[in-house]
């Protein structure tokens, strides 16, 4: 492509990121949830969440997008992985044995009785860790010269 | 029952593998954990031991899910006996990093790479299940991955795309392999695939899939035609690394043969270990040759890591009592005393600035410790008496004699002539003779003990033999009578 001083102009691109980003984000989110009952889980929900970045990362440059999701994406992933382990690791102290998971209604003031599984936990560890990958991954490339 | 111990050797590198990303800024604080979780891990392995030898074989249902539907980890002697050498490699391959990995490396999380490919070694140790085994052995070719290609080198970059590539292809014919065993078995966990078998016959196509297999660990663990790889790759990384790869990667493939070719596919032994005793003895054979060929210190010990693949290889496949043991004996000293020379190697390449022995010599004056070190390495690793490659190799030889291959009884014997040969040319040409000017850094201070210790270990192996016999007599027995790991793992049905 040809170098020129004119300054391109990505109006359109960019307010169209801007409001398509929430919608994928949270389509990302509702996937995560869904994994148990329906095809979805911490995997794809985070490959969608990193896309959404991604989506953040070719209206704007690589500093804008630093500043608004200011994350050390590689300490995200450990994070994730830390979160998986502890779910793991938690049944241990209950005399049972490595990875059980445990479920039951939980009550919360504002929503009631909700069926919660410890296994929603190892899915946000999975979660963190795949957005922080994908995420670690392509800035990496994207800042290298 | 479930009991957790057996998961702790695996979770403990794991847990610090994790802490330590957070404090890749802080060299010291990255020290301190690493040491910390190694020395906890070899506590809990020594302990785990301790705990299969009086109380059998220990397993843990992961997540409660009783075998064969669940994935359940396994602690049979043969196994805790592997956790726990890798604790030891692992422990003074960390001491040994402290004073010679950089700091460049230590920035860009070597220590995380280290305890990743503690926890994947082993868990691959531990798995009861072929697919769980499958996702372990990638635990720890990634890191190794890691290692092999950190600091960025161009001939560490050259060597890597050759690494991965091979673990790349033989990875994919594990899961192909795994795919066939699972189409005609329908079960992935090793206690039930050996039930399945053996109801059900070891039909062609199972002999097939064993083969298969064979050709997938050979690959891994660098058997006779299969090991083109390694004297490249492992010659690329520094010393500390090498020393963990030498000591421990090839170790699991030879462990998985071990499994699959004692516990899975037993049935058609005229066949199947056929190939093994002559992949062996080839083994052996291409190992020495490399050995006594060159003129590099990293090359010969990477050379001497394939003739004992060989030799351990040879003890498992003739399948007599003798040989087992033999091969068990071989294998754990085999770890430590690779792990020992790969220090002591990068001890001399750092002092000459060199690996070729021609340009280095008369090191002994200046440096006995590290010289007699390497002396006393070399006999054990060629088997002289009092040390602990003796007792293996006698074994193994036993049961060769024992299994009617004598012509590879006396190769293993011939062999010995010339990995003693290799060894001494390094102790001769580098030590002994004209001192000559010393061209790296001088300066080994902290990394000559850990090969000291692991030279310790290995003189108290050869010696106090009687004392480790009964635990390798114990792992022996669960390998040669698979219905006692059977019943451990599938009792409750």
């Amino acid at each position: 492509m040809k170098r020129t001083n004119l300054k391109t102009n990505d109006l359109i691109l960019q307010t169209t990121v801007n409001i398509v980003f929430f919608i994928i984000f949270i389509f990302s989110i509702y996937i995560f949830f869904a994994g148990h009952y329906t095809p979805g889980g911490g995997f794809v929900g985070g490959l969608l969440t990193s896309s959404a970045i991604v989506l953040l990362l070719l209206a704007y440059d690589v500093k804008t997008v630093a500043a608004i999701v200011p994350f050390n994406f590689l300490k995200v992933a450990a994070a994730g992985l830390l979160i998986a382990l502890a779910t793991g690791a938690g049944g241990i102290f209950y005399g049972e044995p490595f990875l059980k998971h445990a479920h039951g209604p939980v009550h919360f003031p504002l929503f009631g009785e909700i069926e919660l599984a410890s296994a929603t936990a190892f899915d946000l560890g999975v979660y963190l860790t795949v957005v922080g990958v994908t995420m670690t991954i392509i800035q990496t490339i994207g800042e290298t010269e | 029952m479930s009991n957790n111990l057996v998961m702790m050797p695996l979770l403990i590198p794991l847990f610090a593998g994790i802490l330590l990303i957070f404090f890749n800024r802080k060299p010291v604080v990255q020290r301190i954990i690493s040491v910390l979780s190694s020395v906890a891990a070899l506590l809990v392995s020594i302990f785990l031991t301790g705990t299969v030898f009086q109380n059998g074989i220990q397993i843990v249902e992961i997540g409660g899910w009783a075998p064969p539907y669940g994935i359940v980890f396994v602690a049979d002697m043969y196994a805790s006996l592997l956790v726990l050498s890798t604790a030891v490699i692992g422990l003074t391959g960390i001491l040994y990093s402290f004073r010679s990995i950089g700091r460049e490396r230590e920035y860009f999380f070597y220590y995380p790479a280290v305890q990743f490919l503690l926890a994947g070694v082993t868990g691959a140790f531990l798995t009861g299940d072929l697919f769980n085994l499958f996702v372990f052995f990638e635990v720890l070719l990634m890191a190794s991955y890691v290692l092999m290609v950190l600091g960025g080198t161009k001939r560490q970059l050259r060597e890597s795309i050759k690494y991965i590539s091979v673990n790349v292809f033989s990875s994919a014919l594990f899961v192909i392999a795994v795919a066939f065993l699972y189409a005609v078995t329908g079960t992935l966990n090793m206690a039930d695939l050996s039930v399945k078998i053996s109801e059900n016959g070891q039909t062609g196509l199972i002999t097939v899939i064993a083969v298969l297999f064979l050709v997938v660990f050979g690959m891994k663990g660098a058997i006779f035609p299969l090991y083109v790889w390694l004297p490249g790759s492992y010659n690329a990384p520094p010393a500390a690394v090498t020393a963990l790869f030498g000591a421990l990667l090839t170790k699991v493939g030879v462990y998985a043969i071990t499994r699959v070719y004692t516990l899975i596919f037993i049935h058609d032994k005229a066949f199947t270990h056929e190939i093994l005793t002559w992949l062996a003895a080839l083994t052996i054979l291409f190992g020495v040759i490399g050995s006594i060929a060159y003129w590099d210190v990293k090359k010969i010990v990477i050379y001497n890591i394939i003739t004992a693949i060989g030799v351990i290889l040879f003890g498992v496949a003739v399948s007599t009592p003798a040989g087992i043991e033999g091969s068990i004996y071989y294998l754990l000293h085999d770890m430590i005393i690779k792990g020992a020379l790969f220090f002591l190697a990068g001890i001399m390449i750092r002092i000459t600035g060199t690996a070729d022995l021609r340009k280095m010599g008369g090191l002994i004056s200046r440096y006995p410790l590290p010289g007699w070190m390497l002396f006393i390495a070399g006999v054990a690793l060629a088997g002289i008496p009092p040390l602990s490659g003796f007792i293996g190799k006698l074994k193994v030889i036993q049961g060769g004699m024992e299994a009617g291959e004598y012509a590879i009884a006396f190769l293993v014997l011939f062999s010995s002539l010339l990995v003693l040969y290799s060894a001494m040319k390094i102790f001769i040409n580098g030590f002994w003779g004209e001192e000559k000017p010393i061209a790296g850094n001088p300066d080994v201070k902290g990394m000559v003990y850990p090969a000291v210790i692991l030279v310790a270990l290995s003189a108290a192996f050869g010696l106090g033999t009687e004392f480790v016999a009964p635990f390798v007599t114990q792992a022996a027995e669960t390998l040669l009578d698979p219905s006692i790991y059977i019943d451990a793992v599938l009792k409750e049905q």
